[in-house]
């Protein structure tokens, strides 16, 4: 079979914020660059960000990257990198202003400023008073900043293949990364697009879970891609679940409320968080936030007929304040639940929402895998950055307003490599037809005709196993019977069938493409996380309630045949002194 | 709840028809994304596009019992029975729900969407007072789903020419922000009888609009700014 090819300098699998970013840096480097997007590049789901996007521009209070670092660092639950994490607060104030000179609406303050919010774990003089670190646009920067960074994409010419979904990564005998084969959702036909360099930026994968606050998109395709590559994922047992989503529903409600001074309370009405952590109440780190709710509906002070959700309350803002600066929530309030928050406070439960772990890369965006005695040998042509990507600066927590932050730095940064790559390698290596035979075997397996399970049936069982086998709160054996559950479900995926056959935008074969990317991500998640006997971060063992640094101050590396293998933190930052390991308390 | 959802696949051939869903439980607060979602279950061939759940990506603009909007932040309990559910209209037809946006993307990306500055970039951010900031509220919210372009007669009657409100939206924001150094070139881009002056105000785009924008008064006040220019 003749398979049509497309050639470019760099290929960008994912048109959200991390990839757009890079996209943008390549362009304007003079690398022909092709972004691969299985949705028009705006309704990727960095559009959904709404709080904003930390760096220490020092605005509203005093502050600095180095501040910046250490709580990026204790939100870790020291289990971030810290050369990462120097490297991403460092440059955090260059890339916000250069998304302003890019067009960003960010929010003003008087001085004429860019406006900027309170967020969780945020502190002044490393650990002190409350810090002001937040640069938004409204309750809406996700979408101020992608629908940005898309229109200079337009000005830059970037080669865009919207609706084309990416099914595997051509990977050479010598491990050489060759770009991708993919499918035109149109139409049905593959393309193969050739690159010196690849850059995966697909996001994360929420939609493991049965109430996210992801986008039906967000199936983890990219690290899913990586795992089928022989590439293990890092540190997936770390799974953020937000405090505040709205309860039984998912739909987002940024922390930025409780920023711009919202709080929660409990059926007793008490401000709850007071107890759990005296200084930053509302504003301690998510997974604290998470565990602090889950915690009150447990022990039966949850609110509604079930009891089993809080409130969070905001009407004491005043109706200015939140339409000026939370516009969206409340929309969103009033759209699903009929209530106004400058009225009534919002129902919210703890709800999936963030992967911290993903594709290991160093801060230059290379994907790095273990090779013998080295835990870090770059895999040539490969990058990833943002959520598919762990480098790791969420570590075991990621601090809301960091992740916008993330595709910023690590995009651009990404990019910059690969124009260092480009400079040394000036052809693209041979492509073998045999390199494409795995993703092609892909496609075709889902030609299969007969009776067998839907694909919805496998993906309704995996998200409700993973709400009941891998929330905020494990047990071994809960775990346990997780791992055996999503293996069962793996093997009765093998033997599903879509009943839709045909070439044009075939949407059941996409899904059911997407669903055995969840459901190996889904696997990694609940195996590492059955695998570390300790608290940390968002991975709290009601069996093993204390972090261990002397076992566990390490990283997962999961890989596709189910074993795990571990590496160094990197505690070394570049330039200044290191932060050990301390009592996390807010 | 009874839907009726217009179906066409180009590979079967045939004319394409309305096909008949029944939903049994329906539960209070339900979107009507959830809906075609349960149809789909019913029968994967259904096809239409989706992903936030919303209201913020603009994926699934579909027309719903004539009016366009957004399937996800649709209440069912607004939606009189049959609920008949078209692809957005003017566009042409790839599968079911699923049109041709290219043509509309091509207008937003005539208008340059992009920021312009002549100047150096000063090393820290563009000052800009919150009152010329707040002269963006109302069309940066844009999320580009053409339910507003779909819903312009002018637009069906000239879609090559008119540009439509969507772009016309954004060309506004971009002359309105206090940053931009090409309002000139914005300005004169726009001239001539089709491509801004085929707004007849009928204002289908602001009722339709599912973030309640205003195209025709984006569209009012480029009208007003050619007119000072040229006087």
């Amino acid at each position: 079979m003749k398979l049509t090819s497309r050639k470019f300098d760099a290929l960008i699998i994912g048109a959200g914020g991390g990839g757009l970013r890079a996209a943008l840096q390549l362009a304007q480097g003079d690398a022909s660059v092709a972004v691969v997007s299985k949705v028009f590049p705006t309704r990727s789901h960095t559009v959904a960000a709404q709080g904003g996007v930390n760096a220490a521009l020092a605005n509203v209070t005093e502050d600095n990257w180095h501040w910046h670092m250490f709580d990026t660092i204790k939100g870790s639950d020291y289990l971030g990198d810290q050369d990462a994490i120097e490297y991403m607060c460092r440059a955090a104030s260059r890339v916000v202003y250069e998304l302003e000179h890019s067009g960003v609406p960010f929010s003003r303050l008087e001085s004429g400023k860019i406006y900027q919010r309170a967020f969780g774990g945020q502190s002044r003089n490393f650990g002190g008073e409350q810090a002001t670190r937040t640069c938004a646009a409204a309750d809406r920067t996700g979408h101020a900043i992608l629908h940005s960074l898309y229109q200079q994409n337009i000005r830059a010419k970037t080669h865009f293949f919207d609706e084309y979904f990416a099914i595997d990564l051509i990977i050479d005998k010598q491990g050489y990364v060759l770009g991708a084969v993919v499918m035109e959702i149109e139409s049905g036909e593959i393309l193969v697009i050739e690159a010196k360099a690849t850059l995966i930026a697909t996001g994360g994968a929420g939609q493991i879970y049965r109430t996210t606050t992801n986008a039906l998109i967000n199936t983890g395709d990219g690290m899913a891609m990586a795992l089928r590559a022989n590439i293990p994922l890092q540190d997936m047992e770390f799974f953020q679940f937000h405090p505040t989503g709205i309860a039984g529903k998912g739909m987002l409600i940024t922390e930025g409320v409780r920023g711009e001074g919202g709080y929660l309370v409990n059926a007793d009405n008490e401000r709850f968080m007071e107890r759990y952590a005296p200084k930053a109440k509302d504003l301690a780190s998510r997974d604290v936030v998470s565990r602090a709710i889950s915690i009150e509906v447990r022990e039966g002070r949850g609110c509604g007929p079930e009891k089993d959700h809080v409130m969070l309350k905001i009407d004491h803002l005043g109706s200015e304040v939140i339409k000026k600066r939370l516009p969206g929530i409340r929309d969103t309030s009033m759209t699903f639940l009929k209530i106004d928050p400058i009225l009534n406070p919002i129902p919210v439960y703890p709800t999936a929402h963030y992967t911290m772990g993903g594709i290991p890369t160093n801060r230059y965006g290379q994907v790095v895998i273990p090779v013998r005695d080295t835990p870090e040998e770059a895999v040539p042509g490969l990058y990833a950055a943002g959520e598919c990507a762990c480098v790791s600066v969420h570590g075991a927590n990621r601090l809301g307003g960091n992740s916008l932050l993330d595709i910023l730095v690590f995009g651009r940064a990404a990019a910059n490599h690969i124009i260092q790559f480009l400079a040394e390698t000036r052809y693209h290596r041979p492509l073998e037809e045999s390199c494409v035979e795995q993703a092609l075997q892909r496609v075709a397996r889902w030609d299969k005709k007969g009776s067998g399970e839907s694909v919805n049936q496998i993906k309704d069982e995996l998200k409700r196993v993973m709400e009941a086998h891998c929330g905020v709160f494990r047990v071994d054996d809960v775990l346990r019977e997780g791992v055996k559950k999503v293996e069962a479900l793996a093997i009765r995926l093998q033997d599903a069938v879509i009943k839709d056959h045909s070439k044009i935008f075939n949407t059941a074969r996409i899904e059911a493409m997407e669903l055995e990317n969840l459901m190996d991500i889904a696997k990694a998640t609940v195996v590492s996380a059955q695998a570390r006997t300790e608290s940390r971060g968002a991975h709290s063992r009601i069996d093993f309630t204390e972090r261990d640094d002397k076992h566990w101050l390490k990283h997962s590396l999961y890989f596709i045949d189910g074993h795990l293998d571990y590496k160094p933190v990197r505690t070394k930052p570049i330039t200044v002194e290191s932060f050990p390991p301390k009592a996390r308390i807010y | 709840m009874k839907f009726k959802i217009y179906r066409y696949n180009p590979e079967q051939g045939g004319k394409p028809g309305l096909q008949d869903f029944e939903i049994a439980a329906v539960q209070p607060g339900m979107m009507l994304l959830e809906a075609l979602l349960k149809c789909k279950d019913q029968d994967e061939s259904l096809t239409f596009r989706r992903s936030c759940g919303e209201g913020v990506c603009g994926s699934d603009a579909v027309n719903i019992n004539g009016v366009n909007g957004l399937a996800c932040i649709t209440p069912l309990a607004d939606l009189k029975e049959p609920v008949v559910i078209r692809p957005l209209p003017g566009r042409p037809i790839i599968r079911d729900l699923v049109v041709d946006l290219s043509g509309f993307y091509q207008q937003y990306r005539t208008i340059k969407p992009y920021l312009t500055l002549y100047e150096p970039e000063p090393e820290v951010e563009i000052l800009q007072s919150p009152e010329e900031r707040d002269q963006l509220d109302g069309l940066y919210e844009c999320i580009l789903c053409a339910c507003c372009s779909t819903a312009c007669p002018s637009f069906w009657w000239n879609p090559e020419k008119f540009l439509g409100p969507a772009a016309l939206l954004q060309a506004w924001r971009f002359i309105a922000d206090s940053r931009d150094q090409a309002t000139d070139e914005r300005l004169a881009a726009l001239e001539g009888p089709y491509r801004v002056f085929r707004c007849h105000t009928i204002m289908n785009c602001v009722d339709v609009c599912p973030k309640g924008l205003n195209p025709t008064q984006a569209i009012g006040r480029i009208k007003m700014r050619m007119l000072k220019q040229s006087l």
